[in-house]
């Protein structure tokens, strides 16, 4: 009977704390929903900001997040897949590559607000590259890199070994195995990481402070030459992010709609976040589907 | 005379532990051999040995030699790639890739760099034909190997090593995961390429190892006790151990 009550308690206690999880996060969505998507229109999410005045919306710094996602996965995701592949296939088990795993997760547990100030004196002042979307990405890279390397050294991980003696016994390269066999297979995982790691970096502020900047200069949506410096796409351009935007305003905004502003920022903010997190989702079922299932042709 | 697969005194040793203990061991070529043994008894290991697939794993050191159709598989010079081309594998588990019945089939073909799209189509037919899954599976060659069942999976895999035509075919307990239709499919399989093919299957089923052999090698405790016609190993074995395995006693 004992035993009985025993396993009721700790189940009520488990689904209690369940339950609250899931409130606290019903209620924190549901507040900055209710005060930001009211705010959401066409004109907020693509006009240039204002610093003095009210009626300015978010339409570079949404722009500038998404570029500087984009140069921070070009730039993290060809290095963790080597290094991810080479520490699931390659790496024997010895010192050196101990070093390695632990020099990751020593990556991976660093503070933000440091890994900026670090780029800041590193890039930002000592390689003369100023505040921009380049210091912002490489800063980035830093704290993508290591979720990165993790979840690709995971999903190959995950292969059977199985697969891989059933392509070396058929007369495939280890290299080929890998490339061919193993990383197909795991690829469903390793989509669900990059874009799961996707909104993390998304949503990242305090490295950002530090080293892309907290200024939104006008840019010139007709000009697409990188060179220029007025270009969209020119990544040496000071750039502020959506999540600095927000921190700016709560911090230091003078416009009469601050509170607006800043209620509508996050709202985006955490729906785009939410949606990273749904189209890892769909991606990576989708994905294990085709693998796995009938195909079309 | 020299046999097609002659091996020589080969020791194995995972880290200290001593797998196989100086087997001395040869087959001729063409027809099928069975390797019987309680688990643990080194057969799966030797087997391994002949396409060096134990290479793969960390710690494994061998000595003495092995020879197929005259060649040193352990020699320095010998590539791995090209002698896994010659002596196909089939495993205890089905572990066909994740891609379409076709794409698996053809896989080393292509690897090999035959382009060919009617010979590509043609191997495939065969080889499915040869592994005795073609019925079942040639309206839907562009479906996932992994939506088969088990049975046709392992079929599909034989016909992955078939389509590259091998010299030899090692089957490492290919039907002990699979129910008794599928497996008398497999068998029934084997018998019929016997002809072609060097083939040398590790099973736990003696009644399999008597219906389909022609030559039976008993192992125990890493060491060969007793080699020679599958009915002789079983009608009139020399050996104690060897008789009291097959009758059942132990293992």
């Amino acid at each position: 009977m004992k035993t009985k009550v025993e396993n009721q308690v700790a189940l009520a206690i488990i689904r209690l704390i369940a339950i609250l999880v899931v409130v606290i996060l019903a209620f924190l969505l549901g507040d900055i929903l209710l005060a930001g998507v009211p705010h959401i229109s066409w004109h907020f999410l693509t006009a240039p900001s204002q610093s003095f005045t009210s009626g300015g919306g978010i339409g570079i710094q949404l722009f500038n997040s998404i570029y500087l996602l984009v140069l921070t996965l070009i730039i993290s995701f060809p290095i963790s897949l080597g290094a991810g592949i080479f520490l699931a296939e390659y790496a024997p088990k010895n010192f050196l590559t101990a070093i390695v795993r632990m020099a990751i997760e020593v990556l991976s547990s660093l503070p933000s607000v440091v890994v900026g100030l670090f780029g800041f004196l590193l890039f930002v002042v000592q390689l003369k590259m100023g505040f921009s979307i380049l210091s912002g990405a490489i800063a980035l890279t830093f704290f993508n890199l290591p979720l990165l390397t993790r979840n690709i050294e995971e999903s190959l991980a995950a292969v059977p070994t199985l697969q891989r003696e059933a392509g070396m016994a058929l007369g495939l390269s280890k290299w080929r195995t890998v490339t061919r066999i193993i990383l197909p297979e795991a690829l469903p995982g390793i989509i669900t990481g990059v874009v799961l790691g996707a909104g993390r970096v998304f949503g990242e502020a305090a490295a950002l402070i530090y080293t892309a900047g907290q200024s939104a200069t006008n840019i010139d949506f007709t000009q697409w030459n990188p060179l220029n410096s007025a270009s969209p796409l020119n990544m040496m351009r000071p750039a502020e992010t959506l999540a600095v935007h927000i921190w700016k305003i709560n911090s230091e905004g003078v416009m009469p709609d601050a509170n607006a502003v800043s209620a509508g920022s996050s709202a985006v903010l955490i729906i785009a976040v939410l949606l990273f997190n749904l189209l890892a989702r769909v991606l990576g079922n989708a994905l294990y589907r085709k693998l796995t299932a009938s195909k079309t042709n | 005379m020299n046999e097609f697969i002659e091996t020589k005194d080969v020791h194995l040793y995972y880290g200290e532990k001593e797998a196989l203990k100086g087997i001395n061991l040869s087959f001729p070529a063409r027809g099928i051999n069975a390797l019987i043994g309680p688990s643990g008894c080194g057969k799966s290991t030797y087997l391994r040995t002949l396409n060096r697939m134990n290479d793969l794993i960390p710690g494994v050191t061998m000595t003495g030699s092995v020879q197929i159709n005259g060649q040193n598989v352990y020699s320095p010079k010998t590539d791995t790639v090209e002698l896994r081309k010659k002596v196909g594998m089939v495993f205890q588990q089905p572990n066909p890739f994740p891609f379409s019945i076709y794409e698996n089939v053809t896989y080393g073909l292509r690897i090999a760099g035959i382009k060919d799209k009617q010979l590509l189509d043609e191997r495939v037919e065969e080889s499915l034909k040869q592994a005795a899954v073609w019925d079942e599976v040639k309206d839907t060659l562009h479906k996932s190997a992994l939506s088969l069942s088990g049975g046709q999976q392992q079929r599909v895999c034989i016909a992955r090593v078939l389509a590259v035509k091998p010299d030899v075919i090692l089957l490492d307990e290919p039907t002990s995961a699979l129910d008794p239709v599928s497996s008398g499919l497999i068998e029934d399989m084997l018998l019929a390429i016997r002809d072609n093919y060097t083939i040398i299957i590790v099973t736990h089923n003696l009644q399999q190892a008597s219906r389909i052999s022609d030559r039976t090698a008993f192992f125990l405790n890493g060491e060969l006790i007793e080699s020679g016609q599958t009915k002789q190993i079983f009608m009139q074995p020399q050996k104690k151990a060897t008789d009291d395995y097959i009758s059942g006693r132990f293992g």
